[in-house]
């Protein structure tokens, strides 16, 4: 091995949402300090909820984060309803399994287009790729428009969405709103395509390391999203209430965002998690590219989560295909459209109790929980965020991945490890709610 | 016309504002065409720290170093844009000025809080000056499309200091009082084209309050549909609890 310093520190990483630094040091060829600091402003939301109504939860927490707030929206609201022993109808679910797809594909759109695919292009934003690479450029911004425009259908906005709240929807689509969606959606079939082929050509970095990946899991034969268990790849399994002895929450000093761990020092959540727990039902078509790209699970190369959200959106454009055309058939009810507000009109029965609320959003596993008291006020809240899960199981990673590359220089030491962490997706502003490589000098 | 400078900047948020401007789809690129962003965190590795045309700035000021950043980022920038509720007026995260702070703390990190200092949410304003307001949590595309019209015009947009009511009324909602439910809609200013309630849901006033609310009105409605002073209050605080801080962000009394 070479005996040589580096220090890296990368302030504010870019292309990830939300305020995290890298720091590396390695002396005399030895890796002495590898973090990824967290330096987000906290924001205290769990603390905020308290005294709230539970009807307020969805609202405030959906601006926990612009990019996955409809996740937020869907974990709120399933916490709240556990807790009130309200079941949502049928129609409600199907919708919301709706939202959620719609929110994965905009999101997974957004991170391969824009966060990742600069790097494995090998330039520092899209900004360029509009010179040299406009087409693409043009379908990235054209396919994430789509999606935004079908969550405006559905739910008045794709940032903070209005018509989703505990017990239903304040506004169902209209017949012509489901053409409007269907038309949009068959609409992307085409430039997903074309993604496809294009990811297929993208070279992914070589690096493993074997780590136990949690993600929701069921008993049916559907891809779980909205509902489901907690299960990890080390054989674990347990009710989503237990989520607490899943997360194992602990506080490290350089993080303003906690720290997790289950079965082994680290685990980790997402795409790639969802696709090495879940692969079989993972739909026909998104299966086919995994085969054609050569991905299956078990998969250790985190880099390649990027290549799962792929696949994912594919599942997730086709199962909201066959969501809405069984809409159409089925008809929408009316009479199930809910004028809560803050439940004035006390449309949802009201009662204490204490519910969980877990969802896979598109960068992992959210746990939302709420206790109420009588009244239906927050006594306590706790979020428990993707990113936050990863963070832990990134720096055990960089770990692993720094001495393995140590005979290259320091710039292309430090895109490695940033490309690393945004193969996460991190979500930083989630977490705490993230992300800058910082590089100690001594 | 050579392209103004243009930098967006993030501070304490959910930067679902900025997400904003790449949900205008295709349209970005004709933007893109009359300004030069030279830094964007968010989705750019480009970074700029040289003077400024335009500053965008999103997030509330919630601790010193923020405040630090926010007044260097004046100092370099000819225009400075608040964007989004956080920025213009303190947003969800002035909620937090209801608890005191040591406590808080307490309840999210337990006894490790000590190693995340937090000052009380400060809006953009109460800390810099600022030339341009785009409301809303979330901003509202057309009319920050306006604003940068107007800034690039070097004109001033007035946001509207009407109810949100006004444009309600003309979209042709069922008033949320006359559905049962209150709605923050009569003392919120307007220019979201009542987005909220289009959607069936109320109003929460994320975009600030009027300057000369109807308050004899307002009273009226609370009284005729039963409702409790203290609700409204409570439900306005969601959004613009840092209207009791004065500029420099000291308590108001």
């Amino acid at each position: 091995m070479t005996k040589k310093d580096v220090n890296i520190k990368v302030e504010y990483l870019t292309r990830v949402e939300g305020h995290g630094n890298i720091v590396v040091n390695v002396k005399d060829g030895k890796l002495d300090t590898c973090r990824l600091d967290v330096v987000e402003a906290p924001r205290f939301f769990e603390g905020l909820l308290r005294g709230r109504s539970v009807f307020e939860a969805q609202h405030i927490t959906s601006r926990i984060c612009g990019i996955c707030s409809c996740g937020h929206t869907l974990a709120s609201i399933q916490a709240a309803e556990d807790a009130l022993g309200v079941v949502p109808s049928a129609q409600t679910i199907k919708l919301r399994k709706l939202l959620l797809h719609f929110e994965t594909l905009d999101s997974h759109i957004l991170h391969i287009y824009l966060l990742a695919a600069p790097d494995l292009l090998g330039v520092k934003s899209f900004v360029p790729l509009i010179e040299t690479h406009n087409k693409v450029v043009r379908r990235a911004l054209r396919l994430k428009k789509t999606c935004n425009d079908v969550c405006d259908i559905l739910v008045g906005r794709h940032v903070h969405p209005i018509s989703a709240i505990v017990g239903g929807f304040t506004k169902l689509p209209k017949e012509t709103d489901l053409d409007d969606m269907l038309n949009k959606l068959t609409g992307m079939l085409p430039d997903i395509e074309a993604t496809v082929e294009l990811a297929a050509k993208l070279k992914f970095p070589e690096f493993e390391r074997d780590t136990e990946y949690v993600a929701l899991v069921n008993y049916t034969d559907e891809y779980p999203f909205l509902t489901g268990s907690i299960g990890s790849t080390d054989g674990v399994r347990m009710d989503k209430i237990d989520y607490r002895k899943a997360t194992n929450e602990f506080v490290v000093p350089h993080s303003s965002a906690k720290h997790t761990k289950l079965s082994r020092d680290s685990y980790a959540v997402g795409s790639l998690a969802r696709f090495n727990l879940n692969y079989d039902k993972l739909h026909p078509k998104a299966k086919e590219i995994a085969v054609a790209i050569g991905m299956k699970p078990k998969c250790i190369n985190p880099y390649l989560n990027t290549a799962a959200q792929l696949l994912e959106v594919v599942h997730c454009l086709e199962d909201s295909i066959a969501i809405v055309k069984d809409l159409k058939h089925t008809g929408i009810y009316y009479d199930e459209e809910i004028v809560v507000g803050l439940n004035e009109q006390s449309k949802v029965p009201v009662k204490a109790g204490n519910g969980v609320g877990a969802v896979e959003v598109p960068r992992g596993i959210l746990f939302h929980n709420y206790e109420l008291d009588g009244k239906g006020t927050i006594l306590n809240a706790n979020c428990i965020i993707p990113t936050n899960q990863n963070l832990n199981n990134i720096e055990h990673d960089m770990k692993k991945l720094v001495p393995e590359i140590l005979d290259r220089n320091e710039e292309e030491i430090t895109l490695a490890l940033e490309m690393l962490v945004r193969a996460y997706d991190p979500c930083i502003s989630c977490s705490t709610h993230f992300l800058d490589v910082r590089y100690v000098n001594r | 016309m050579k392209r103004p400078k243009v930098a967006f900047f993030d501070f304490s948020c959910c930067e679902g504002c900025q997400l904003q401007v790449a949900n205008i789809g295709e349209t970005l690129l004709d933007v893109l065409d009359l300004i030069d962003v030279v830094e964007f965190r968010e989705v750019m590795s480009e970074k700029w720290d040289k003077a400024l045309d335009v500053a965008i700035v999103e997030g509330s000021i919630t601790n010193q170093h923020a405040a630090e950043r926010i007044q260097q980022i004046r100092d370099r920038s000819k225009v400075l844009i608040a964007y989004g509720s956080c920025a213009t007026i303190g947003g969800v995260n002035g909620m937090k000025n209801e608890f005191e702070l040591d406590e808080i703390g307490k309840y999210v990190y337990n006894a490790d809080y000590r190693f995340f200092p937090a000052e009380k949410t400060r809006a953009i304003y109460q800390v810099v000056n600022v030339d341009y307001f785009v409301n809303g949590c979330p901003v509202y595309p057309p009319e920050f499309i306006e604003v940068l019209k107007a800034v690039l015009q070097g004109i001033p947009y007035y946001v509207p200091d009407y109810a949100v009511c006004v444009q309600c009324k003309l979209n042709e909602n069922v008033c949320m009082y006359d559905r049962g439910v209150t709605c923050l809609g009569p003392v919120t200013r307007a220019g979201c084209n009542s987005w909220c309630i289009n959607n069936g849901n109320i109003c929460y006033g994320c975009r600030g309050m009027v300057s000369n609310p109807n308050e004899k009105g307002a009273k009226d409605v609370l009284a005729r549909h039963n409702i409790q002073m203290e609700m409204i209050l409570n439900k306005m605080n969601m959004y613009n609890k840092c209207r009791e801080l004065v500029q420099g962000g000291h308590e108001d009394d």
